[in-house]
């Protein structure tokens, strides 16, 4: 193999970021070397996307350095990082959707003459691509790439530039398994040449398979960096949360009632007009939770949303205790007993500008007794908000308090609690722990497992295989609009699973 | 149809069209770049009553012209200042800039005439229409498109190097990025406040040279309402044209064609009485509109810069 | 160095305050600048003002009798803005509701007894405005058509037909000089309180009382707010968008035309020119000053009138355009959009790397 160098490509030190109300890295220290996968691993608001945008020239650092190749340098936007071979790929793209994939790779490149020369970047997006094996059309346009595909563009970007820093935030959450393993490869061929990676995440299955050497942020500092070969999973762990994490909740055994929510060949357009899901079928029953498990963008959102009443299907039905709901409005489907967890939680869910009080509010205050005809009761709103906060244990300073000062962790369980309260026996759950740490986390899976316990029949939808492989009685896998397979959760495989996120379909079908 | 009937319709169509055009090209640029400028009539109104002012003062219409400009940059630099850098909310500002501009033009028009006076039925320094030889021998097309005022032909010759900067350059490339997806363009380097900017008052510039077509080459005079709604229907113009030059020509004929009807029935002695008439473009923009809207929605295309009216903040979580 | 806004996580109550304080004498500056260049003594201008708008019993109730349509259409414009619906059609909806008033007193009138005279003209002013806003609440609502411009269109259109009508079929036969409809017949007059001050002003305190009770006690007015703070949130808890659209614009529309009615029927008491002069689209600066708090467009709406009557006193008394009046208000609005800010936001300073590397550079 030829030599690479290996001297440290990145310092940082001492590097402090305040924003307003929080500390989000507070002298934090890391040295990345050319030719190594690092990876940076801590829980949600650990402070690890803040420090990567602080390295990529996102964030101005409040204190502290940056030494890029022995040469102390000061970052004013990501253009400067870039010049100095800095690249970060975001968990949000940043890609111009309307957009080819040529024009977003040359978008903001200082490069060659004032005019777009097409077949020039085609050639040299190309070879680029054939290089480490990208895959990727130059003239294809973003919104008809899949997620895995425009990450690719993403990565493209940067080598484009003459990246030979790689910052990847979360890359695997929006993957199949497989996906997962070809990006490794394609990593590989990276470092192999003398690149350095540094991905963030918080599964430590991914530091385990992928990393070289990994950092562990908690509450904004460096709790240690290591060398991946010398440090166990559980120890990541511990280091990660701060204590004893336990892997699994305990859970009921199953007991099955009747069928609550009934799909039937339902079918539905995503909002282009094209369609998201084909011929859905499928069954919840009561007290029991089924989880969707499947790479975002394959029609988990279209699923809620239909049943919601929140979007129409174009064909089939839908039916809750018999009775039909098929294209109804978001207010017929609430009274006929459907709650909904929306997973955007600050756009949809809550109101971020009115009081707790008014959220809680929201689905219960066209009945007594809130209200009284068509006079709202603000007496018996602040008994109803009192009861839901103390029930649920949401720590707020007063139900008077905006909900856009709550933590996220209380945010969700505003939205739990005001779900869960107005329920009538189905609840649709969409990635209802995304962007919560360790205790909220496990604090809205208890509540989860509560009202299973008491009967409702719930739809979990979730990113996280491991929370639907711990929460789920049963697992259905989407792709492309279509119900791959279903799986008990006691006896699912994640490779199988994997498989069927990635659209082989289960042999053994069985559609319950 | 007679060929001089013709003719005429068309001068007149592209006569009351240019302002138009000139208008919705400037808020079209502004909007690409994600920031909605609603002070359009007022800006227009100023560059019609700075330019008037200017010229009748000075004798030259190309200082008229030149002073327009300054306002119409300086105005729209206001609003892009408290949309942009100040976060206000872009709706308002826009607003409180066309009651600033038409008060402030209105102000000019009662105070600028010789010795402090009203510059209402002056007559100074215009564009005048000028045949360009050969162009205008042209059977139909000579008479009408080459018979107008310098300002006519260069508008000419601005369209296509605007449809050209926007779709064939790399800064045309980034001013469409900046509009559909700020974040983005700012991660690839691309300086997004200063974009924005400089389009905002570049729209300025077009709308203040549209101000000063109207009071120097259409109607030649100042009048106390002199744009009468035109800075609303550019708006309107932008959205009909989905926001490509080229569609704004199409709508600004329209418009001028509609404005040429109104002449026409007036000279013939219509029975439909004055007010009637002056309501038809109003009319025709609403139903324009929701012809619009309606095949956009049933038809689901991109349509507007999807940043569009959205403040920009790198650092906001 | 550079200078940075950071986002607050509470909006500063000072600053709330002293914002549109601080702005109204930003101004003011303004003003004197603009004043002097062209050969106004400033100081002069705002003494006329002052004194032409409140110096004198005269002076004020000249101020309420301008501010009694500020008010009504800027409680409409206020609702509207509240659920983000731009209503900037208040000056057409203000229009027909001066129409519908002037057909009931011009030509129903006789065959009516007296005391239904009013009434029926203040509901039919209230239903023209309503029908007026609820054109392009239905466009907005079920097609989804630009309500700033349809709004705005239909202002055209209305000030537009109300001079069709009283140059044309309505005109005065008997001249009298300025151009208007014939006078109103006595029933069809609303009385006066004091000085010019009529009934209206009662409409306007009851309509603020209305918008209040609305938006702090009842159901609609708590769906109006979520609409307006998040109207994503809003339908997906099955709140009707669509309905209250309309709902609201009706009231929004049927303010205005109230506002028509008392303009024509107060003051003009006959259809004129005099009746759309603007006070629409100062009902837009009004709410906005206000916050669109119903009590708060009460004050606003009194502060403009002062504005507005001092201008005209400028023109009277010192020959100068009462369109400085329209400068000013631009002006206001200018710097209290760009004071608003502060309220949201903070100053930092950030400081170079190179200065806290020395402190730190030390490990």
């Amino acid at each position: 193999m030829s030599q690479i160098d290996t001297s440290p490509a990145v310092i940082m030190r001492g590097i402090t970021k305040r924003f307003p109300g929080v500390v989000a890295n507070h002298r934090v220290d890391l040295e990345v070397r050319g030719g190594h996968i690092h990876a940076l691993l801590g829980e949600n608001g650990a402070g690890k996307s803040t420090l990567m945008n602080v390295l990529a020239g996102l964030y101005q650092p409040d204190e502290g350095q940056i030494i890029i190749r022995g040469k102390l340098v000061q970052f004013h936007s990501p253009r400067d990082a870039i010049e100095y071979g800095i690249g970060m790929v975001h968990q949000n793209f940043m890609l111009v959707e309307s957009f080819t994939v040529a024009e977003n790779v040359i978008l903001g490149y200082g490069g060659d003459g004032m005019l777009v020369d097409r077949s020039a970047i085609h050639r040299q997006v190309q070879v680029l691509s054939e290089r480490y094996r990208l895959d990727v059309d130059p003239n294809a346009f973003i919104w008809q790439l899949s997620v895995g595909e425009q990450q690719r563009v993403e990565i493209l970007k940067l080598l484009y530039r003459g990246a030979d820093v790689l910052i990847l935030d979360e890359p695997t959450a929006v993957l199949t398994p497989q996906e997962s393993d070809e990006l490794a490869e394609i990593l590989r061929q990276m470092t192999d040449e003398g690149k350095a990676i540094i991905f963030i995440t918080h599964k430590l299955d991914e530091v385990m398979a992928f990393s070289d050497q990994v950092t562990v942020l908690r509450g904004g500092e460096v709790i240690a960096t290591l060398p991946t070969a010398k440090i166990t999973k559980e120890e990541l762990a511990r280091l990660m949360v701060g204590r004893e994490v336990l892997f699994r909740i305990e859970k009921e055994p199953y007991e099955a009632g009747p069928a609550v929510l009934e799909l039937e060949a339902v079918s539905a357009q995503n909002d282009k007009g094209l369609p998201a899901l084909k011929g859905i079928s499928l069954q919840i029953r009561r007290g029991e939770i089924l989880g969707i498990a499947g790479v975002a963008g394959n029609g988990q959102r279209e699923l809620a949303e239909v049943i919601t009443g929140l979007r129409p299907v174009t064909n089939g039905a839908i039916r809750v205790g018999g009775r039909e709901i098929t294209n109804c409005s978001p207010k017929e489907a609430i009274d006929a007993g459907v709650s909904h967890v929306p997973g955007d939680r600050l756009g949809v869910g809550l109101i971020p500008n009115l009081p707790v009080v008014d959220n809680l509010a929201m689905k219960a205050y066209r009945r007594p007794p809130l209200a009284r005809g068509p006079l709202l009761d603000g007496t018996a709103m602040g008994t109803f908000a009192r009861r839901l906060v103390e029930a649920f244990k949401i720590a707020t300073p007063s139900i008077q308090t905006n909900a856009r000062l709550l933590s996220g962790g209380n945010q969700q369980k505003v939205v739990l609690a005001r779900e869960i309260d107005s329920s009538g026996g189905v609840l649709v759950a969409v990635h209802p722990t995304r962007g919560l740490d360790v205790g909220a986390t496990e604090s809205v899976r208890r509540t989860l497992l509560e009202q299973r316990r008491q009967g409702a029949a719930i739809l979990l939808i979730s990113e996280d295989l491991d929370e639907l492989m711990q929460l789920s009685d049963r697992i259905a896998v989407i792709f492309e609009g279509e119900i791959m397979g279903f799986v008990d959760a006691d006896r699912a495989d994640k490779d199988e699973i994997g498989l069927m996120m990635a659209g082989e379909r289960r042999v053994a079908s069985e559609i319950s | 149809m007679t060929e001089a009937f013709l003719i005429s319709i068309l001068t007149i169509t592209i006569r009351a069209g240019v302002s138009l055009l000139y208008a919705t090209l400037g808020e079209i640029y502004t909007e690409r770049s994600g920031v909605l400028n609603l002070g359009v009539e007022g800006v227009m109104m100023m560059g019609a009553a700075t330019a008037f002012a200017v010229a009748y003062h000075s004798g030259s219409a190309w200082l008229g012209l030149a002073a327009a400009i300054i306002a119409g940059v300086a105005l729209a630099g206001v609003h892009a200042f408290l949309s942009i850098t100040m976060r206000a909310d872009q709706v308002v500002s826009g607003l409180a800039l066309t009651i600033f501009g038409t008060g402030l033009a209105s102000f000019m028009g009662q105070r600028l005439g010789p010795g402090g006076q009203t510059m209402v039925g002056l007559q100074g320094p215009v564009f005048a229409r000028t045949p360009i030889p050969i162009l205008s021998k042209l059977p139909i097309l000579g008479p009408s498109f080459f018979n107008q005022d310098i300002l006519t032909y260069m508008l000419y010759i601005l369209l296509p190097i605007m449809w050209f900067y926007l779709y064939g350059t790399k800064a045309g490339l980034h001013l469409r990025a900046v509009g559909e997806n700020p974040q983005a363009a700012d991660a690839m380097g691309v300086n997004v406040a200063l974009t924005r900017y400089v389009y905002t008052m570049l729209g300025g510039l077009l709308m203040g040279v549209a101000g000063a077509h109207l009071s120097l080459g259409y109607l030649q005079g100042w009048a106390q309402n002199i744009t009468g709604g035109r800075g609303w229907i550019a708006i309107a113009l932008v959205i009909f044209a989905m926001w490509d030059p080229l569609r704004a020509v199409i709508g600004a004929m329209l418009f001028g064609g509609i404005n040429a009807l109104q002449f026409r029935m007036q000279a013939a002695g219509t029975t439909i009485p004055a007010p009637f008439l002056n309501m038809m473009p109003y009319i025709f923009t609403i139903l324009v509109l929701v012809v619009i809207t309606w095949w956009e929605a049933v038809r689901r295309r991109i349509g507007a810069p999807a940043a569009l009216g959205i403040p920009f903040a790198r650092e906001e979580k | 160095m550079r200078l940075v806004f950071e986002k607050r996580l509470t909006q500063s109550r000072w600053a709330a305050l002293l914002v549109p304080l601080g702005s109204f004498l930003l101004a003011l500056l303004f003003g004197s600048i603009f004043l002097a260049a062209f050969g106004v003594d400033p100081l002069q201008a705002y003494r006329v003002m002052v004194v032409g708008s409140l110096g004198s019993q005269y002076a004020f109730t000249e101020t309420l009798v301008k501010a009694i349509p500020l008010m009504l259409t800027g409680l409409g414009v206020s609702i509207a803005f509240r659920m983000l619906f731009w209503n900037i059609g208040a000056e057409g909806q203000l229009a027909m509701g001066g129409i519908a008033a002037s057909m009931v007193a011009l030509f129903w009138s006789q065959s009516l007894p007296d005391a239904l005279t009013l009434p029926l003209m203040i509901l039919a002013a209230v239903l023209a405005g309503a029908v007026w806003g609820l054109i392009p609440a239905l466009l907005k609502a079920y097609i989804g058509v630009n309500e700033i411009l349809t709004t705005l269109m239909m202002n055209y259109i209305a000030v537009l037909g109300v001079e069709y009508l009283y140059l044309g079929p309505w005109r005065d036969p008997e001249g009298r000089g300025f151009p208007g409809t014939a006078a109103f017949p006595p029933e069809a007059i609303l009385p006066r309180i004091v000085g010019r001050v009529h009934l209206g002003i009662l409409f306007a305190v009851i309509a603020a009382a209305l918008l209040w009770l609305i938006l702090s006690r009842m159901k609609w007015g708590y769906e109006i707010r979520v609409i307006g703070e998040n109207p994503e949130a809003a339908r997906y808890t099955g709140v009707s968008i669509a309905r209250n659209i309309l709902l609201v614009m009706l009231l929004s529309g049927g303010l205005a035309g109230l506002a028509g009615m008392s303009e024509v029927a107060g003051i003009a008491r006959r259809l004129y020119q005099g009746l759309t002069v603007g006070y629409g689209y100062t009902a837009i600066i009004v709410a906005w000053l206000a916050n669109l708090n119903p009590w708060g467009v009460l004050f606003s709406a009194f502060f403009m009138a002062a504005l507005l009557v001092g201008g005209d006193q400028i023109q009277i008394a010192l020959q100068t355009p009462a369109a400085v009046a329209l400068v000013l208000q631009g002006a206001i609005l200018f710097f209290v959009l760009g004071g608003w800010i502060f309220v949201n936001y903070r100053i930092r300073i950030i400081r170079p790397l190179g200065e806290s590397a020395l402190e730190a550079g030390d490990d």
